[in-house]
């Protein structure tokens, strides 16, 4: 399973309007690892990681997952791939937390297929996991920030990617939660699977990500191992403001000045 | 969420229902004519009142479900589109163009059916119209559609006015009936139901997309759904629906709207059940309506498009403010 690229970037620009997120960026995502992408607000994080969704075409470059193009693989392939959480949820319509989350599993049915027993268990395990199994017939609606997102991330579950692209994981949620989602996520990894989540806090990236890719906001990018990134230095110079590191019982954070 | 059986039971109790508003529909009239009286009519023997059954009250109530079905069927359709609960199948701006195109028609005196055809250009002109501006740069956003559907109906309910109040007063009322939608005047009643058929036939297939579809377009992209073509197609289904109802009745108003609202209160949103739902409910109700408009004080008709919101407006608030409690 080791070594498996999941995800490949390569030469890929990014550019919104006359902003660039990234200029030739190479990337190659392994099975196993847990990417952190860290930057500015408005440094395009959000976009790349949409890019590196398939969600828009790159401005240039190229981007592979399994070794093949979003395009070559088609929608629903691609989603039996690659799993993406929306920074944002919205809903329109009145809907289940139940059928909210049975909704991931969309590209594994074929076109008349309706949701079946095995479906709905998978549902009700993600449901589990994220602590909503109380929750199966509320409307969606109705539900808190911190719940919501909880549900889309249980949503996310039942899609069972190999590759998670996670737009900001950890907003709205307490404490507790943010660490039980990063622990969740922690067991996909550990199974093999692949994941690149745009974060805010780099003591949360320490102590969960293998690597880190910063985004700077104005093309340039660093990438590599987590205790190569994420020192005081680079950290200072990406959020143009002074941080300090510390250590306390074997965990790193780090603490602006 | 239904199970397949619960659904096949719910659309079996609907349809059950559209035949109960058929049946009513050909025995009301000011010459009541008892069910036996219509099933040997219908299977061709001739018998008392055949001719009002097969001339007169069949094809009317036929129009009346399949523009009914339509309206239901692009209301729920648009909403989706827009992700906009609001949305009906007017607020494009087809039922404007259809009336531009009818209203310059009877203005200028046509026959029946130029008034259809022009009315149906119309309709497909303005859903080309507002296609190709709100498509502009590409980027076809939710807003940008509905922002340009809205402006070009308001453009097209200016045009329509500017026409009634040059209109002589001899044609003004016919023009009027037709704006507030009359199956009175409908000219053939299987395009649409065909039209009808089809656009059921064709959104099947991508029902349980188009539930992704309105949790959101990058969530539906990214759980496996073509996202544009899929837009597109549901837009020119959505338009044509309107088109065929709007050419065949006129604008009634109301049914659009409020029957995929309804159905949804009692069943749920999921596309594959409220679609064809939708389509019946919205036919049975369209023919009740019917019904009543050309019974109630009858020898004088009414358009019913008074009568489906006179209907329509206390069943949608008295299920409102159920589905309110129940939250």
């Amino acid at each position: 399973m080791m070594h498996t690229v999941y995800l490949q970037a390569e030469q890929l620009v990014v550019r919104i309007g006359q902003h660039a997120a990234c200029c030739g960026l190479d990337l190659q995502v392994e099975a196993g690892q847990h990417w952190a992408i860290l930057g500015r607000n408005g440094a395009g994080k959000s976009t790349l990681l949409s890019v590196l969704a398939g969600l828009r075409p790159p401005t240039d470059g190229r981007v592979t997952v399994n070794q093949q193009t979003y395009r070559e693989m088609g929608a629903r392939q691609a989603a039996q791939w690659r799993g993406w959480l929306a920074q944002q949820q919205g809903d329109a319509f009145a809907s289940s937390v139940l059928e909210t989350a049975v909704a991931g599993r969309h590209p594994h049915l074929a076109r008349w297929d309706w949701e079946g027993e095995n479906d709905l268990r998978i549902a009700r395990q993600a449901l589990l996991a994220v602590g909503l199994h109380a929750f199966e017939a509320r409307d969606v609606q109705t539900l808190s920030g911190g719940e919501r997102q909880r549900l889309a991330i249980a949503t996310l579950l039942c899609q069972q990617p190999h590759l998670f692209l996670l737009d900001e994981p950890l907003t709205h949620l307490d404490l507790n939660h943010q660490v039980a989602v990063l622990d969740l996520f922690r067991a996909q990894t550990d199974a093999g699977a692949a994941i690149v989540s745009v974060l805010h806090d780099p003591g949360l990236a320490w102590r969960y990500a293998s690597h880190v890719l910063l985004v700077h906001g104005d093309g340039r990018t660093e990438q590599g191992r987590r205790d190569d990134i994420l020192t005081s230095e680079r950290l200072s110079a990406l959020y143009g403001h002074p941080l300090q590191r510390f250590e306390l019982n074997g965990q790193v954070g780090f603490l602006p000045g | 969420m239904p199970t397949r059986r619960r659904a096949l039971l719910i659309l079996l109790a609907l349809a059950l229902l559209a035949l109960a508003s058929l049946g009513l529909a050909l025995t009301a009239g000011s010459l009541s004519i008892g069910l036996p009286d219509i099933a040997a009519s219908l299977l061709g023997q001739t018998v008392a009142g055949s001719d009002i059954i097969l001339q007169l009250r069949l094809p009317r109530a036929l129009a009346g479900f399949a523009c009914g079905g339509l309206l239901a069927l692009a209301g729920a359709l648009m909403q989706v589109l827009l992700r906009n609960p609001l949305a009906d199948p007017y607020v494009l701006g087809i039922s404007g163009g259809a009336g531009v195109g009818a209203m310059a028609a009877m203005l200028f005196g046509l026959p029946l059916f130029l008034i259809d055809g022009l009315a149906f250009a119309g309709a497909l002109g303005t859903m080309l119209l507002v296609f190709g501006l709100a498509h502009g740069d590409g980027s076809w956003t939710q807003t940008r559609l509905l922002l340009t559907g809205v402006i070009v109906a308001a453009g097209c309910g200016a045009l329509i006015a500017l026409m009634l109040s040059v209109a002589p007063e001899t044609k003004l009322h016919s023009m009027l009936f037709w704006l507030m939608g009359d199956l009175g005047q409908s000219y053939s009643w299987w395009p649409a139901l065909l039209t009808l058929a089809l656009v059921l036939l064709l959104t099947a297939p991508f029902a349980r997309e188009l539930n992704l579809l309105a949790r959101g377009l990058q969530q539906a992209q990214a759980l496996g759904v073509a996202v544009n073509r899929l837009r597109y197609a549901i837009y020119l289904l959505a338009s044509l629906a309107t088109a065929a109802s709007v050419t065949t009745a006129g604008s009634v108003g109301f049914v659009g709207l409020v029957v995929p609202h309804l159905v949804r209160m009692a069943i749920g949103n999921d596309q594959r059940l409220l679609l064809p739902a939708a389509a019946l409910a919205g036919g049975a109700l369209l023919v009740l309506a019917d019904t009543a408009a050309r019974t109630l004080i009858a020898p004088q008709q009414l358009p019913v498009g008074v009568l489906t919101a006179l209907i329509g407006v206390p069943v949608f608030l008295y299920l409102l403010s159920r589905a309110g409690l129940r939250r």
